[in-house]
């Protein structure tokens, strides 16, 4: 059985570790360097990503986990998440794990007003569309060579995507009942897609 | 593209979770916060315990107060109004404001009514004092709920209070029967389906935080054991001799809250904790709790 580590610093962490249970995946919170050990992918939660980067860095889990981003160990990042893996971030003064080509800008659609729901056509999880729940959300600037955009709204802005085995996400599939995305991230960790 | 909905209201509550939310009066006390790692900040003119000391009539913060703020900082910026002020409440969404704080701190414009919340686009956090006080609040659309505690005092003894009633009534209602819940929801004054809701998950519907009298680390451990997701530090912070470090070290115990050793270490040499107010010694009318229907 895989155990994925999530996260547990600040955010909706609790609602990927019940995804996952759903899925049959062992989660488990990860709040101390040492916890790291034995997972075989780790997801980072949405929440506020300037608090999750300084809880990061006073309890020295940017370094491990920059080091296993390198190593191509799987990691799913949502929202918050989207921002930490980012290689570039407009709108932060916290230092970010850098393990994705991608620029991205946070709160990029306003403020909490301007939160929204959709659907959203994923074509790597295919029909039908997936409900994306979008709250204060970042969105994807830039995007390098290596990096495989998953899904765009329909003004073209892209909202997903994948690096080798590494996901990240605008949006909260932990706030909806959809098991799709998680799924997805687990046949990654499985070495099936 | 749907905004405004309920999931896009309690969801933002969702990721305050396990996070501080800090007074602030300055755009240089934002900035603090935001440093020392809250996950929003509380827009005011005056802190609580300042509030208490100066007396008479207390309103929504100027609206250039909680711009200054809202400039400044990345992270959500919640603001106050007064209970049942509902054009307050369409001042704080027009400014633009993440939250809205129906509160008890401010002084009631409407001793009858609070604000019918579904109206706004923006969420509403709501204080209580025990289970069928929140459960009026969601049912009115607050989309969050903090304890109420007793603002401004740096005693924790009615947030903790506060909080034990909420949990111990939510374990009460899982024991229950159903025939039972009808009766217990007119005992509570509480809507029958949001009583079965919690029957069924063991929870409150939305996110619920502690508030009022945290003072220390150790404070915001307590509130996140007896069950609290989250807390609010109104004048703890700023009263305090060290703002910053006693910001840092209460953001690290909200996170670590069950890990003593993590209290321990960060409680060292934090400098004097706000002055505290026995709760005896506050003139009945002059409690903040109370105020809320």
């Amino acid at each position: 059985m895989k155990k994925i580590g999530v996260l547990a610093l600040q955010g909706a962490f609790v609602e990927h570790i019940a995804l996952l249970n759903h899925l049959k995946v062992e989660a488990v919170p990860i709040r101390l360097p040492q916890e790291l050990r034995g997972l075989d992918g780790l997801i980072i939660p949405g929440g506020e990503s300037t608090t999750i980067a300084r809880l990061m860095k006073e309890y020295d889990l940017m370094a491990p986990v920059r080091e296993l981003a390198l190593d191509g160990f799987p990691i799913m990042g949502t929202c918050a998440g989207m921002v930490l893996l980012a290689k570039n971030v407009s709108g932060i003064n916290s230092e970010t794990l850098e393990a994705m080509d991608i620029g991205v800008k946070r709160n990029a659609f306003g403020r909490q007003v301007d939160s929204f729901e959709t659907d959203l056509e994923i074509p790597a999880i295919g029909e039908p569309h997936f409900h994306a729940v979008f709250i204060r959300a970042p969105h994807i600037e830039q995007a390098g060579d290596g990096v495989e955009v998953l899904a765009q709204l329909p003004n073209g802005v892209g909202v997903a995507a994948r690096q080798g085995k590494m996901v990240a996400l605008a949006f909260h599939p932990e706030l909806t009942s959809d098991l799709r995305l998680h799924a997805y991230f687990m046949s990654i960790v499985h070495g099936e897609r | 593209m749907d905004k405004g909905t309920w999931t896009v209201k309690t969801g933002l509550a969702q990721m305050l979770k396990g996070g501080v939310i800090m007074d602030v009066v300055t755009p240089e006390h934002a900035k603090i916060a935001e440093e020392a790692g809250a996950c929003a900040v509380m827009a005011l003119e005056r802190v609580p315990a300042d509030i208490r000391a100066a007396g008479g009539v207390v309103r929504m913060a100027d609206p250039n107060v909680i711009l200054a703020i809202m400039e400044t900082v990345s992270i959500p910026v919640m603001a106050k109004c007064r209970i049942g002020h509902f054009v307050e409440a369409q001042v704080l969404e027009a400014l633009g404001v993440d939250f809205i704080d129906e509160s008890e701190v401010l002084t009631p414009a409407d001793e009858t009514h609070h604000i019918w919340k579904h109206d706004f686009k923006a969420p509403f956090v709501c204080g209580c004092r025990d289970l069928g006080e929140a459960l009026r609040r969601i049912s009115e659309g607050a989309a969050m709920i903090r304890t109420k505690g007793e603002a401004g005092t740096g005693n924790i003894v009615e947030a903790v209070r506060h909080m034990r009633a909420v949990m111990d009534e939510i374990r009460k209602i899982g024991s229950m029967t159903t025939d039972e819940l009808v009766a217990e929801a007119k005992e509570l004054g509480a809507p029958l389906e949001l009583v079965m809701d919690i029957h069924k998950t063991g929870r409150l519907p939305v996110v619920n935080y502690a508030a009022g009298g945290v003072a220390t680390p150790a404070d915001a451990a307590l509130m996140m054991q007896l069950g609290a997701e989250g807390v609010f530090v109104g004048s703890g912070i700023f009263k305090s001799s060290d703002p910053e470090a006693i910001a840092r070290a209460i953001v690290k115990t909200t996170t670590h809250y069950r890990d003593p050793q993590v209290i321990a270490e960060v409680s060292k040499g934090l400098g004097a904790a706000m002055p505290g107010l026995d709760i005896k010694t506050i003139p009945t009318d002059e409690l903040l709790a109370p105020r809320g229907w």
